[in-house]
């Protein structure tokens, strides 16, 4: 079966996780239209006319900086890690990329490793998966979106570890 | 004969307590003509006057005429300038009008301005010249700083009310809270939500426990949970509420505080603020919810979807609802099941900058027709409106007073038969008979203009953006519409037809605005010269900006002599922007160099 060889992240009879699916963007680009909605005209952000929509400055400007500070506003997400007694929670706002992230949660973490020093290299010899639940409630494998998009979209932090072993660990050694 | 001095004679006294029973504006203004007698009377008592354009009178004159003022409103710049199309020092000097004020009205307790620029001198004097002085209200005025503020508590011993609505304050810091008198304050009325910086929350939460009849308290957004908390336990009386920024985590003490304090409000009516509010703080007002008869959500982006459902259907007494798009057709469709007693609706678009997916439609504004068929005010951002959909609305809701519709996307038609909006919002005037103001867009030719003209009789304002083909459609209004007292109009194709088609009707109103039209220079003067009470201004943005940049960025404030750039000989130039009003005092003696009084 096609599955067996299928390219995965993760260790061969770990949970099965769901690539992340072709969504269209809720916010999306000025310049794409989407599908559903094709008699929906969006004026370009670029023909923008002197005192049009008739919002009263005030607001305007208001709304620029509420954007922002909602932009500033921490992120607060749960993880759990499967066999640690109690969760952690990280603010997603305070790193910029998913390599700060893994960083953090091994920080976090690292006192409930099996004993063995877990390290970053960006390679897939990891004892564990990191893997989030998103607003749809699925298990999504961390780092397949943009960094922006997963920040948008991620409720939840879940660290999985295999106990029974990691027979690719091995054979890369 | 024997009646006729009966009349005569008949006291003063007697005269002026049944003037004392019109309450209504233009009812005294009346009385006041029938004859020398008792328009002496009537100004010796007059008690309150509204000045809807504060170039329409001369300060002095005013304050002469009426010696015994106690409340005076004003308002200056068009209204076109809160979106940004009246120059920055255009005019609309609050200080020539205080200072005369302080010269013949000593009485003064009241002063409510909108869209005036304020010194703090000015407020300095203001705090000085009135021993009685009572309210302030302030209302989109720039010019003045806490500084102005601070001035203001400190000398105003018997201050009851200070409302800041949206105005541009510059931020000198937080000291000024602390000018109110160290002893028991008379506040009943604080509205301090449009100010950007930081307050001193000490000094707040002792000011709140001074002023034992505080019914309306309006925070802005630096104030945290804590303190909101702290306050709401010291005023259980209050009436009116606006939040600072509503974000707490659970379980926090600052948000046990929040959710018993709130629980002790009984009287409470009225919701505001609601800033980065987290969807457990909306939990804490739930209780409070059954008795609220105003609600605004306005700067609340934070309050959407489930959210705002699960608020806004405890609301049941509601009347007034100010919210943004962002709550969605699904969002109405909950306020229209929950809020029968709906008056007013405002929707306010969440998203200025990108072209988000379109968030309210005409279904939600049908929803809530269909619902609350009390709402007699309407303002509503949609990205698109159809015919049949305001033709629904207008046969629900036949008791519309405010309806103003904004279809972002302007000349936009009905995307159902793509058609003009004509047939729509000519239902709405058809139906609704006590239309007083009425802002429309879409695509739009003269017949839309035919029905308001037609039907339209009460209408007193109509604003129009994108709208008709040829100079017939202002005719119409012109023509039709009796009653009218303000139409702005921009980006429309009337010319100097339109524009001199019924010119004693522009002494019967109180202003006229076009811009970006089809008039020229020689259509303005032609007005001008026809009509010598009349102001007729044309604002020159780009000559002005070439004098800025000659005199090295310094705009200076000088009397208008700009005949050279008038009377150059090209009056077929199009004019940008025309402000056109009624007048007794004069051409403007502050027009900057930008402005020509023809």
């Amino acid at each position: 079966m096609d599955n067996d060889t299928e390219l995965r992240l993760g260790l061969p009879g770990s949970v099965e996780v769901k690539k992340p699916r072709e969504t269209p963007q809720k916010r999306s680009s000025p310049d794409c239209i989407s599908v559903e909605d094709d008699n929906l005209d969006r004026p370009s952000p670029k023909a923008q006319i002197v005192g049009w929509p008739p919002v009263r400055s005030y607001m305007k400007n208001n709304f620029y900086s509420m954007k922002n500070k909602a932009d500033m506003a921490g992120k607060y997400v749960k993880v759990s890690m499967d066999g640690a007694p109690y969760l952690r929670k990280v603010d997603l706002k305070n790193y910029k990329e998913y390599k700060e992230l893994r960083e953090a949660l091994e920080n976090l973490f690292g006192c409930f490793s099996l004993g063995e020093i877990l390290r970053m290299d960006g390679k897939y010899t990891m004892e564990y998966t990191i893997a989030y639940e998103d607003k749809d409630g699925d298990l999504m494998l961390l780092g397949d979106v943009p960094w922006e998009i997963f920040l948008s979209s991620c409720k939840k932090l879940r660290i999985m570890t295999d106990a029974l072993g990691n027979k690719d660990r091995e054979d890369s050694k | 004969m024997k009646v006729q001095s009966a009349m005569f004679y008949f006291p003063e006294e007697v005269i002026e307590h049944i003037f004392s029973f019109l309450t209504h504006h233009p009812d005294r203004n009346t009385v006041s003509t029938v004859c020398k007698a008792w328009y002496k009377i009537e100004r010796l008592s007059r008690r309150e006057v509204f000045v809807g354009n504060c170039y329409a009178i001369r300060p002095d004159r005013a304050a002469a005429r009426f010696p015994g003022l106690r409340s005076l409103t004003l308002k200056g710049k068009p209204h076109f300038a809160d979106f940004d199309l009246v120059p920055p020092d255009w005019g609309g000097l609050a200080g020539p009008w205080i200072e005369a004020m302080a010269r013949s009205c000593p009485n003064l307790e009241e002063l409510r301005m909108k869209r005036m620029v304020v010194s703090d001198e000015s407020l300095e004097l203001l705090a000085h010249a009135f021993p009685n002085f009572k309210a302030l209200v302030l209302v989109s005025c720039e010019g003045f700083s806490t500084d102005g503020l601070a001035a203001v508590a400190r000398s105003c011993k018997s201050l009851r009310e200070l409302d800041l609505q949206e105005n541009e304050i510059e931020d000198r810091g937080p000291r000024w809270l602390n000018s109110f008198p160290d002893m028991c304050t008379s506040l009943v009325s604080l509205n301090f939500a449009c100010l950007k910086g930081e307050v001193n929350l000490k000094s707040l939460e002792r000011l709140v426990c001074r002023s034992p009849n505080l019914k309306c308290l309006r925070l802005n957004r630096a104030v945290p949970v804590e303190t909101l908390a702290k306050i709401m336990n010291q005023c259980p009386n209050l009436e009116d509420l606006g939040t600072g920024s509503l974000l707490a985590d659970q379980f926090s003490e600052a948000y046990v505080s929040l959710i018993s304090a709130l629980q002790k409000c009984k009287k409470l009516r009225c919701l505001s603020g609601f800033w980065d509010a987290s969807p457990l703080c909306l939990l804490a007002v739930y209780p409070i919810c059954a008795n609220l008869t105003g609600l605004n959500l306005s700067y609340a982006p934070t309050v959407q979807g489930q959210d705002f459902i699960n608020l806004i259907q405890h609301c049941v007494k509601l009347l007034r609802l100010w919210v943004l798009d962002s709550v969605g057709d699904k969002g109405l469709a909950v306020v229209a099941s929950a809020c029968k007693e709906l008056q007013e609706l405002r929707v306010f678009p969440s998203d200025l900058f990108a072209a988000g997916p379109a968030t309210v439609t005409e279904e939600g504004l049908v929803a809530i027709s269909t619902g609350c068929p009390k709402l007699n005010s309407l303002l509503y951002f949609c990205h698109s409106m159809t015919n049949s959909a305001l033709i629904t609305v207008s046969k629900n809701c036949p008791n519309f007073t405010r309806f103003r519709l904004c279809i972002l996307e302007p000349r936009k038609p009905d995307p159902a038969t793509n058609e003009p909006l004509d047939e729509g919002f000519g239902a709405v005037v058809k139906t609704c008979k006590n239309l007083r103001r009425f802002s429309i867009s879409g695509l739009l030719t003269d017949q839309v203009f035919y029905y308001i003209g037609k039907y339209a009789k009460a209408l007193e304002m109509l604003s129009i953006a994108f709208a008709g083909d040829t100079d017939q459609g202002m005719t119409y209004v012109l023509n039709g519409c009796k009653n009218l007292r303000k139409l702005e109009i921009r980006d429309c194709p009337f010319g100097d037809g339109a524009l001199l088609a019924d010119v004693t009707k522009y002494e019967t109103m109180r202003s006229l605005w076009m811009s970006s039209c089809d008039i020229s220079l020689r259509g303005c003067k032609a007005l001008a010269t026809k009509m010598p009470s009349l102001n007729v201004e044309i604002i020159n943005e780009w000559e002005a900006e070439m004098e800025e940049n000659l005199n090295n960025g310094v705009a200076e404030v000088i009397s208008n002599n700009n005949n050279k750039h008038i009377n150059n000989g090209n009056d077929e130039r199009k004019v940008e922007k025309l402000y056109v009003y009624r007048t007794v005092g004069g051409p403007r003696t502050d027009a900057p160099d930008f402005v020509w009084t023809l």
